[in-house]
């Protein structure tokens, strides 16, 4: 590999990387993982899988592994990890809404109203017991919505439910005048109280939410990507508020829908984002799906914006994020939840494509074998949506020549055209050429 | 002087048509009501009125329904031919799709006798209140259908098309290059290419089109957003001749569903909804036993699809009305078909008077329900839906599984795919036919859904773009063909029906634009 001097400008860090990677004919990794991920990093070319004890040069770990050994292990400057220190911050639902409502206040002082009001797309959440007064202040005001109470650490739609009455939560009111005996733990585990959406949009009279992919390569500065796949995931039942207790209807979750009676597993609830949004653009218009998505866009952003201080920044991590959004008849994107392992198995043959390529496009972005420039927009499927910056569309085209039109980086839902793009890029050390 | 005659025949029947019709009673009123207005003068009050209709768009309202019309008026006849000429002018066709009727009937009424079901039954009190309350979530209902079969499945019908003859035409001493290799034996006239080439001028290689030329790579200015722009002007001009033949091109996403209302002239007024309210009482009142049927098909066929699951519920709202829909008699005064007709027991027990079954005359096969499911993307209105649906049925679906001569009509398609095959790709179709793997075996199933189920959602739309506006359904057998022509190089491998079959299996990654195209107007000739 020669340097290739009218490439232009080129960094002197993936220049350090390139030429590690040359004095190494091979990559290093260790994988947490037996599915999708560990087929997608052994078929990668130049990719070794190492034991446990030894050097390695990537490291795609589960979060379990990440709490025990982050602080003790050494890194290499040119190793890359697959999570941020304390990722939790966004993905946690108690710290992502404490986060959230901080950067809020912050950005309606520093700013102004209109630009807080950006940040109004997650429901009024409590944490319990902890606002368990302030929680009951709101609740009054409201006293006919309906609340959905959910585990702060769990995940895969474990232990959520909904509630209209203040009975309900009883356990969760922090007077400590609850029964011992009625817990097995000492202390009861922390929930948050959520705002239920009660007029979802609805398609064949099913509720659905959005799986959306975000890959955060640096958070100081923010340097974030967005896939142009992902999908709509449907509830196999029909949505009606009048029974709660079906939790089935309301989480739209698949491991949920896998439990549920009427579950063909060979059908699969789910739709291609593609899908999604032409179906959107044939009910709606072009227009107003333009503003849906980019209003979508701003949920990552300033999601993103409100931890960035907070997350330790390390040039070894990267994050790929599974954002869970839910829309509302108004067509309002709401932030319901952010992943930090967002679920690699394949609920299909189509799923296990799009997981994969999702995988080699975050592994191309990663770019151990330091094949990018860094000026580039567009990786595989990944659009780069922030860069320290908004990140504007090429050819824009003369009509937004001095106007304030600003037309996004993003492609959600549209075309992924990752094997044309990816052609642009130099042919891995033993890949065979397209 | 014929020409005139032919004209004002033409005028008559139109006219007695909308007669009587809400259009006829709305523009009445509104000419009444308009005598009021001060612009009005009653010394030529006649033109003051016709021009009062024409600003507030009536007259442009009466010309759409005047268009439809024409869509379905049946071709002009003979002063003395029989009504059943109107149906279908060659008597062998008459006679074998009576046979076939007869057959399905036969089948429908023994399995009601086996299985001790009725025909149709009026639902207990109690049985009505819940279906009104699961009224939109009827997918959620499990019946036990393990003992109800579709009545019939494209290959039955297949087969009844291979055995049709003409018995005045005489193939036996014809040299074999000249004889046909496919499986359908009747000479019925189809275009050959450079005749499509002059009918589908629009898809040719030098115009402009939605699936080509608003692909990512190119630029939106070149023509994407000019017709985008275009195409809201139809719109505002409600015109529905211009929406048609702007559907040639393709019909932008976001303006689709509106386009292919003012095209298919359907509204979603009072007189809509009320009329699908009136049906869906129908469907509470009585249980029929086609509804099983219904059932069955949605069950196996859109419920199992990857895109289409999500609207399995719309699908039975509008099946189960269009069943009970008697309007859609009217449109067998021009179809080859007869209502079926079952005989009912009389009160007093011994008189017997036929009474059509279904209501609608429509007996639902295998797959029925993929004519609707596309629509559901579209439409999520049931009164417009259902509209909508009717409308594609009258005038395009009923032609996909009834016996005629008809240019639309299956047995044309089927016959034109295979003698585009036979004369374009015959090293292809020799080759095939040799492995026992004729193609019409593969293609039919395509063809009798118009290609529902088999392609994406986006492309099968930019198909039915073109159905409707060439106002014919000849596109379907082209895209058979070019289906063939794309897959040539793989299916000259094969050596049996079933690994035909397999290459064949998967078509939802295909663009049909760019195949259409190339098939059309890049085939040597």
């Amino acid at each position: 590999m020669s340097k290739n001097k009218t490439a232009g400008y080129r960094g002197h860090h993936s220049y350090q990387k390139r030429k590690e990677a040359e004095a190494r004919s091979f990559i290093r990794y260790r994988c947490g993982f037996t599915n999708t991920i560990q087929d997608v990093l052994r078929q990668r070319p130049g990719w070794v899988e190492v034991k446990e004890d030894e050097e390695l040069d990537f490291n795609w770990c589960d979060v379990g592994w990440l709490r025990e050994n982050f602080d003790h292990s050494y890194m290499e400057e040119h190793v890359r990890i697959c999570h941020f220190r304390n990722y939790y911050e966004l993905t946690r639902k108690n710290l992502m809404v404490k986060n959230l409502k901080r950067y809020r206040k912050t950005l309606e002082r520093e700013v102004g109203h209109v630009e807080a009001a950006k940040c109004d797309f997650f429901p009024c959440t409590f944490e319990l017991p902890s606002e368990y007064h302030l929680f009951v202040e709101e609740f009054k005001r409201n006293p006919k919505s309906t609340w959905i109470m959910k585990p702060v650490a769990r995940s895969q739609g474990k232990g959520i439910f909904l509630f209209r009455k203040l009975k309900d939560i009883m356990d969760w009111k922090k007077d400590g005048s609850r029964l011992e005996e009625q817990r097995d733990e000492a202390q009861v585990e922390s929930y948050v109280a959520q705002r239920y959406i009660e007029n979802p949009y609805l398609i064949g009279g099913r509720k659905f939410d959005l799986r959306v992919y975000v890959l955060v390569s640096s958070y100081l500065p923010l340097k974030a990507w967005l896939y142009r796949d992902g999908f709509a995931r449907f509830s196999n039942t029909r949505f009606s508020l009048s029974s709660i207790e079906d939790q089935y209807i309301h989480l739209t979750n698949v491991a949920v829908q896998k439990t549920a009676p009427d579950y063909d597993p060979e059908r699969g609830c789910k739709w291609p984002m593609q899908q999604l949004r032409r179906y959107l653009t044939a009910k709606h218009g072009a227009h107003e799906v333009e503003t849906l998505f980019r209003d979508i866009d701003n949920v990552f952003v300033h999601s993103l914006q409100s931890v960035q201080k907070v997350i330790i920044n390390d040039k070894h991590c990267f994050e790929l994020y599974g954002y869970d959004i839910l829309l509302d008849q108004d067509l309002k994107p709401w932030l319901i939840e952010v992943n930090a392992s967002p679920s690699l198995t394949p609920s299909s043959q189509q799923d296990y494509e799009m997981k994969c390529h999702l995988l080699e496009d975050t592994l191309h972005v990663v770019d151990m074998e330091g094949r990018l420039t860094g000026r580039e927009k567009q990786v595989g499927g990944f659009d780069l949506m922030w860069n320290d910056g908004p990140v504007s569309r090429e050819n824009s085209g003369l009509e937004t020549l001095g106007s304030s039109c600003f037309s996004p980086n993003t492609n959600l839902g549209c075309f992924n055209d990752r094997e044309n793009q990816l052609r642009h890029l130099k042919v891995l050390p033993g890949q065979k050429s397209a | 002087m014929d020409e005139d005659v032919g004209v004002n025949i033409i005028i008559a029947q139109v006219c007695q048509r909308l007669k009587g019709s809400h259009l006829h009673s709305h523009l009445e009123k509104q000419a009444k009501e308009c005598l009021h207005r001060p612009e009005i003068k009653l010394e030529c009050i006649k033109d003051d009125v016709r021009s009062f209709l024409k600003e507030t768009g009536w007259e442009r309202k009466l010309q759409n329904a005047v268009y439809r019309e024409l869509h379905t008026l049946p071709p002009p006849s003979h002063t003395v031919a029989p009504p059943e000429h109107t149906k279908e002018p060659l008597s062998y066709m008459r006679k074998a799709q009576a046979c076939w009727e007869k057959r399905i009937l036969k089948s429908l009424n023994s399995m009601c006798t086996e299985l001790g079901v009725p025909l149709a039954r009026k639902r207990p009190v109690r049985e009505q209140k819940d279906l009104v309350h699961k009224w939109t979530e009827m997918g959620t209902n499990e019946p036990d259908l393990s003992n109800f079969r579709p009545v019939y499945a494209p290959k039955d019908f297949l087969e009844m098309l291979i055995s049709l003859r003409n018995a005045n035409h005489d193939s036996s001493d014809e040299a074999s290059c000249k004889s046909h290799w496919g499986l359908i034996q009747v000479p019925l006239n189809v275009k050959n290419i450079p005749e499509m080439r002059k009918v589908f001028v629009e898809l040719g290689l030098g115009t402009s089109q939605l699936g080509i030329d608003d692909n990512i790579h190119i630029t939106p200015d070149l023509f994407e957003n000019e017709h985008v722009r275009l195409g809201k002007r139809v719109v505002s001009e409600q015109d529905s001749a211009a929406a048609q033949q702007y559907s040639r091109q393709g019909c932008p996403t976001g303006l689709r569903a509106t386009l292919w209302a003012l095209i298919l002239n359907c509204g979603n007024d009072l007189e809509d909804v009320m009329r699908y309210e009136q049906l869906k009482s129908g469907v509470i009142h009585h249980d029929l036993l086609v509804d099983s049927l219904i059932y069955k098909d949605v069950k196996l066929t859109a419920s199992n699809d990857d895109y289409y699951f999500v609207f399995e519920d719309y699908l039975y709202q509008i099946l189960l009305c269009f069943s009970r829909d008697t309007t859609v008699l009217e449109h067998f005064i021009y179809n080859s078909a007869t209502p079926p007709k079952s005989s009912v027991q009389g009160k007093q027990g011994t008189e017997e008077y036929a009474l059509v079954y279904p209501p609608n005359g429509v007996i639902p096969f295998h797959g029925f329900s993929m004519y609707v499911a596309p629509l559901c993307f579209l439409y999520n209105e049931p009164s417009q839906l259902y509209r909508i649906f009717r409308e594609m049925y009258v005038r395009y679906f009923f032609r996909l599984h009834s016996i005629s001569s008809s240019p639309s009509g299956i047995v044309s398609l089927c016959l034109q795919f295979e003698k585009l095959l036979q004369i374009h790709l015959p090293q292809l179709f020799y080759h095939l036919r040799e492995m026992g793997a004729q193609p019409l075996r593969i293609a039919f199933k395509w063809m009798v859904r118009a290609f529902s189920g088999y392609l994406a959602t986006d492309q099968l739309l930019l198909l039915w773009d073109r159905i409707l506006g060439y106002d014919s359904l000849e596109i379907v057998a082209v895209l058979a063909a070019a289906v063939f022509a794309f897959r040539a190089e793989n299916l000259m491998e094969v050596t049996s029906l079933a690994a035909a079959e397999a290459v064949l299996a998967d078509l939802s990654t295909l663009k049909v634009m760019p195949l259409l195209q190339i098939f059309l107007f890049a085939t040597v000739i």
